[in-house]
């Protein structure tokens, strides 16, 4: 209905500094926005029938075990409560995500809320990401405690944030983050970046010993 | 440029091929990488850095680490840092820096370093890389456990940097822990702090041995949060002093230290050199000085029977005075000359002996390095044996090996920490593939002698320099004077002399202080104890404890879709919470009242618009949603009709007004509420809270959706004008789109949902898209009005607008003892509804009280703006206090509308008093005001519909 109208992410003035930062580090940290992702908050009984409904509707299971995530066709649930999962999709399917988790949940009780704008998707990935997020991440990010699979709700140095490993190989995470708090986070970000910023890069003229 | 008078020809772990310069109290000199400030001093022959801070007496450098009393130095370039001890400032080039007598100057420019934190998680953390340490993270690693070696110098090895037994081993082993995948070993790293479950916070110095060299990108300094499953302290021990007098004077050094001067740093501390030993490892640094070149006159042991170290040192032809002590030092401002007589039970007898020494080296006794394991709960017993308080049991997944706890053999450290590391992995789940092979350290079979217990050498003249504290300059006189008013306890005593207080925090005289008081009550040492250790074990920057949190980062700034617009239009922001909100608008020249007054105009008689994004907005759903409200809110929700709009209020269960807000009805099981901007996460907890535990019966479910949509208030008589021609396929007359109405249309060709509610009394709407399109709609208006003059306005012409309204503020004009009909909002309290949180407070007599306070409005005499917060009293003298008070000004502005100032306030039995003269005490005057009703703005409601 609005694609004629330009759109804002809350971290799109941030894409040049993220490459930036990304290049800096040959590559060690990878920052980037992952723009208007459709994300579904969902509450119900995960021992009710709506539980089953969800599934089947969307062939993924919402998990039940706490601080997990569950991938499948494009899909991700994200547990965030006993009852209460985030469901993200693709860019552009909130509306579509929305429907079908509605009609499958029918008559039974539960919550179906489009939440698509209510955060920011940043990816944090490379072989130092699991360093540059311990800089403000009290929980252990070690893939023996945090592989993929696992999902859980943090701070961030001093924002709240959704953190969930990236399935795909390599060191890689989605950090959800209260719209209203990006701006903070990306700066934070950036600033933290710096320590994996590659000697010699953009003429920082030192040598650096670590 | 001085030369190096007492460098050492070869040996050492200084790199000769990299001499740095730096200036000490404005000389310069040179040192070598490697150095640090105190051993570059040291080979120069600067052994005095500055005087002491009560008694102003000459101090040199007494140790070669962290415990260090005396050598405390201001570092002025390259950055300010006071109170550093000289003996663990890596050496640098263009280092410039001073001696303290005892304070230090903070810097008054600022830092421009980065400083940042680190967590990190571990099976096992061993604190200390010596021999111990090292063998425990060695055998740790081993077993595949994820593993953290954290020691404070630059470079793994302790004790054995200073000793030079097994050379190589440290740093092979420290090598072999670097390529081991899960392990980290963090150099120049101090651990400072041992808290519960295993959590510790250690300081690593980054960049600080760089200079002026250091990489701006990288932290100077990191603060490390450790949490680990089992702990290995591996921290060594301090030699201490003995009580004798002049103990203090420059050339008088701590034994080991001055072993660790020679083998660690290639420095001779002095020509000729005195030991005044009680015990064995004094032998090692004499026999160690002497192969050095320095020419050891004697060594002076207060055992009659020392062992066979005594034996090897006479074999090596240095004068071993058995049964002997040193009495006194002579020399200015350096040692000269050192007095030794025989020591027998205590007593000196027979005749004085003087050593001509421009060196004095001190063992009297080691204490096991205990901090951290007392810090983590962890109890210490003496034990009589060693002289020292050992390590005993501990409530914590914690062990402690090697010297610190009492093992001081080399071999037995080795050993000791190889077991400690295999068995702290085997508790976190670990067991080892293959065992740790052997080091080449040999046990001697040389006869050992036990150490003697020497506190105190007696006389000549008294004990007023018989120093135990050097730092604080406590003497032994002056404990004795202490116990002689009658303190027992040692932490009484502390504080009384102020031993062991100073910035070292009595390393090198806690024991000794103990053992001296022991003495002057004739009670063990065992029962007198220790005083309390405490983190931080060393003193840690403010720096790099803010870390990152500094400037902008200090705390989170929230901002909405809007803001960069807002930004660009010169608002002036208001902090609200965390949020940051356009406060008010200023144009050229304007000041904040003209700015205020001229948005105020344009609301009430024009078109005005404002960003209102930050309300908070909670998603209910469910078949019982309208249940679950009506026992929330104090009036009547579940009778709202789809497409419809209610204001509501929140009550605390003790009847006082929580929150307010609209309720908006989307479906028939489902609403949407909107709460104050402060208040949204407070709220959404107040209704898990109900749901969870009071009422989990109810089929309801919250979700928070604040963020997910943008709300611009569109406000002012001419705002209909506006949003008709941006969304014209909605109907917008007020018949067909009523007041408390809300409908589903394309503004500016974006999905919005436009809810008609006013929050200033004007024909007014708010409308809600996705953030996304928050700027799209936001132009769109203010193209669309621009014609009819449309303003943005902030907080503050929000605040004004709804006070001339008499519209309450949660949190301003509330504090929480106010009820809705304080408020006189007496109409949102439903009488029908069976129950409602708060409902049975305003059934007690005092929330029926005819004198509460309730909120009027008040009219100042004479235009005057009164203070917010402002107290109200009866009469135009003030009376004798205390004053009785009969209220507060809650709110207060100048109104363009009604063109005068007002305030609202709450007023003893405020509604009784209309028409009443009251006065408010500002500064020296009473000004008079007269009460009035809330609503001071179209009364009538008049302007509602435009």
């Amino acid at each position: 209905m609005a694609e004629h109208i330009a759109r804002h992410s809350p971290l799109g003035g941030f894409a040049a500094r993220f490459a930036a930062a990304t290049r800096g580090s040959g590559g060690a940290v990878r920052l980037a926005e992952l723009p208007y992702p459709a994300q579904i908050n969902v509450r119900l009984d995960p021992k009710g029938p709506a539980a089953d409904a969800v599934r089947l509707a969307l062939g993924i299971a919402l998990p039940v075990e706490p601080n997990t995530a569950v991938r499948g066709g494009g899909l991700a649930a994200l547990w965030l409560g006993p009852d209460e999962w985030l469901v993200v999709g693709p860019a552009g399917t909130a509306g579509d995500l929305e429907s079908r988790l509605r009609g499958a949940v029918g008559a039974y009780h539960a919550a179906v809320t489009d939440v698509s704008a209510q955060r920011s998707t940043l990816l944090v990935s490379g072989p130092r990401s699991r360093d540059l997020l311990s800089h403000g991440i009290a929980l252990d990010l070690h893939p023996r405690s945090f592989g993929a699979g696992r999902c859980a709700q943090t701070m961030l140095a001093r924002a709240q944030v959704i953190l969930t490993a990236r399935d795909e190989r390599g060191p890689g995470f989605w950090v959800l983050v209260r719209s209203s708090f990006a701006g903070y986070l990306a700066q934070w970000l950036l600033d933290a970046s710096s320590e994996y910023t590659a000697p010699g890069y953009a003429a920082q003229g030192c040598s650096a010993s670590q | 440029m001085t030369p190096q008078p007492f460098r050492l020809p070869d040996g050492g772990r200084i790199s000769r091929g990299a001499p740095l310069a730096f200036r000490f109290d404005g000389v310069a000199y040179q040192g070598y990488r490697g150095d640090t400030l105190a051993s570059a001093l040291l080979a120069a022959g600067v052994h005095q850095t500055s005087t002491s801070v009560r008694l102003g007496r000459p101090r040199g450098i007494f140790t070669a680490g962290v415990e260090e009393p005396n050598a405390i130095v201001q570092i002025e370039a390259p950055f300010p840092e006071p109170m550093l001890p000289a003996t663990t400032v890596e050496l640098y080039d263009g280092l410039v820096a001073g001696g303290l007598p005892g304070q230090g100057r903070l810097a008054t420019e600022p830092d421009p370093a980065r400083y940042d934190a680190r967590y990190a998680h571990c099976d096992v953390l061993v604190v200390g890389a010596g021999p111990a340490g090292l063998a425990a993270a060695a055998a740790a690693a081993r077993t595949g456990a994820r593993v953290i070696l954290a020691d404070d110098q630059p470079e793994p090895g302790g004790s054995l940097l200073g000793t030079a037994e097994i050379p190589d081993w440290a740093a092979e082993t420290g090598s072999e822990l670097d390529a081991a995948s899960e392990a980290r070993v963090l150099r120049r790293t101090m651990v400072f702090g041992y808290y519960d479950d295993n959590y510790l916070l250690a300081a690593e110095r980054r960049t600080n041995h760089l200079g002026s060299q250091a990489p701006s990108r990288l932290s100077r300094e990191r603060i490390w949060h450790i949490r680990a499953r089992q702990v290995v302290l591996a921290t060594g021990a301090h030699e201490r002093s003995v009580a004798f007098a002049g103990n203090d004077r420059p050339g008088v050094m701590l034994a080991a230290a001055a072993r660790t001067y020679v083998n660690r740093y290639a420095v001779a501390p002095g020509r000729r050199a005195v030991v005044f030993t009680t015990g064995d490892s004094a032998y090692c640094a004499a026999l160690d000085l002497a192969a050095a070149g320095v020419d050891v006159a004697a060594v002076v042991d207060a055992r009659p029977e020392p062992g066979g170290a005594a034996e090897r040192a006479a074999r090596a032809g240095i004068e071993v005075l058995a049964g002997h002590a040193v009495t006194g030092t002579s020399g200015e401002p350096r040692v000269a000359s050192v007095a030794v007589r025989a020591l027998c039970a205590a007593e000196l007898t027979g005749p004085a002996r003087e050593f001509a020494a421009d060196l004095l080296l001190v063992s009297g006794g080691w204490n096991p390095v205990a901090h951290l394991f007392s810090q983590a709960g962890g109890q210490l017993r003496y034990d009589a044996g060693l002289g020292a308080f050992v390590p005993d049991g501990c409530r914590q997944a914690v062990r402690v090996a090697g010297a610190a706890r009492g093992v001081f053999d080399l071999p037995g450290c080795l050993a000791d920490g190889a077991e400690a590391g295999r068995r702290a992995a085997e508790d976190a789940g670990f067991t080892a593939a293959r065992p740790l092979p052997p080091t080449s350290a040999a046990g001697s079979a040389e006869r050992s002698a036990p150490s003697a217990h020497l506190w105190v050498v007696p006389g000549p003249d008294g004990f007023g320099t018989h120093f135990v504290d050097l730092q604080r300059d406590v003497t032994v006189a002056d404990l004795a004077r202490a116990t002689g008013a009658g303190l027992r306890s040692v932490e009484h005593l502390k504080r009384y002399t102020t031993a062991g207080t100073a910035h070292d925090q009595g390393k090198t005289s806690g024991v000794l202080t103990s053992g001296v008081i022991a003495q002057l009550l004739g009670v063990e040492v065992a029962e007198l104890g220790t005083t309390t250790f405490r983190p931080p074990y060393t003193p840690v920057s403010f720096a790099a404890l803010a870390g990152r949190n500094r400037g902008v980062l200090h705390d989170p700034v929230r901002v909405t879709a809007l803001h960069d617009w807002h930004l660009a239009h010169g608002a002036r922001f208001e902090n609200v919470g965390q949020w940051h909100r356009p406060w008010y608008y200023p144009r050229d020249g304007e000041d904040m009242a003209a700015a205020v007054a001229r948005e105020c105009r344009a609301a009430r008689e024009g078109v005005a618009f404002m960003d209102a994004s930050t309300l908070g907005k909670i998603d209910v759903q469910g078949p019982d949603a309208g249940d679950f409200l009506d026992r929330l809110y104090t009036n009547m929700i579940s009778t709202l009709r789809v497409g419809m709009i209610r204001y509501g209020v929140m009550c605390r269960a003790d009847g006082m007004v929580f929150d307010d807000g609209t309720v908006i009805r989307l479906a028939e099981d489902r609403f949407l509420l909107t709460t104050t901007t402060g208040n949204a996460a407070a709220v959404l907890d107040w209704m898990e809270e109900w749901l969870q535990t009071e009422w989990p019966d109810l089929r309801a479910h919250c979700t928070s959706v604040t963020e997910q949509w943008a709300t611009v208030a569109l406000v002012g008589p001419r705002s209909r004008e506006v949003l008709a021609g941006l969304a014209p396929q909605l109907a917008v007359d007020a018949c067909s789109f009523p007041f408390m109405a809300w409908r589903e249309t394309a503004v500016a060709g974006i999905p919005a949902r436009v809810c008609r509610i006013s929050f200033s009394g004007e024909l007014a709407y708010e409308i809600n898209v996705l953030p996304w399109y928050a700027t799209a709609l936001w132009e769109a208006l203010y193209e669309a009005g621009r014609p009819l003059g449309i303003t943005p306005y902030g907080t503050e012409t929000m605040h004004v607008l709804r006070a001339e309204k008499g519209y309450p503020i949660v949190g301003q004009d509330t504090d929480g003892t106010v009820t809705p009909q304080d408020l006189g909002m007496g109409w949102v309290v439903s009488k029908k509804k069976r129950d409602f949180i708060g409902k049975r407070s305003h059934l007690r007599a005092d929330t029926g009280r005819a004198d509460r306070k309730q909120l009027v409005a008040l009219l100042p005499q004479d235009d005057v703006l009164l203070p917010e917060g402002a107290q109200l009293v009866a009469g135009d003298r003030l009376a004798d206090p205390p004053v009785p008070m009969l209220g507060h000004i809650t709110s207060s502005y100048r109104s363009v509308a009604l063109g005068r100032t007002f305030a609202l306030a709450l007023v003893r039995s405020g509604r009784e008093r209309v028409g009443e003269r009251l006065y408010v005490p500002v500064g020296e005057e009473l000004i008079p005001v007269t009460v009035t009703g809330p609503v001071l703005y179209d009364p009538e409601g008049a302007r509602r519909d435009g």
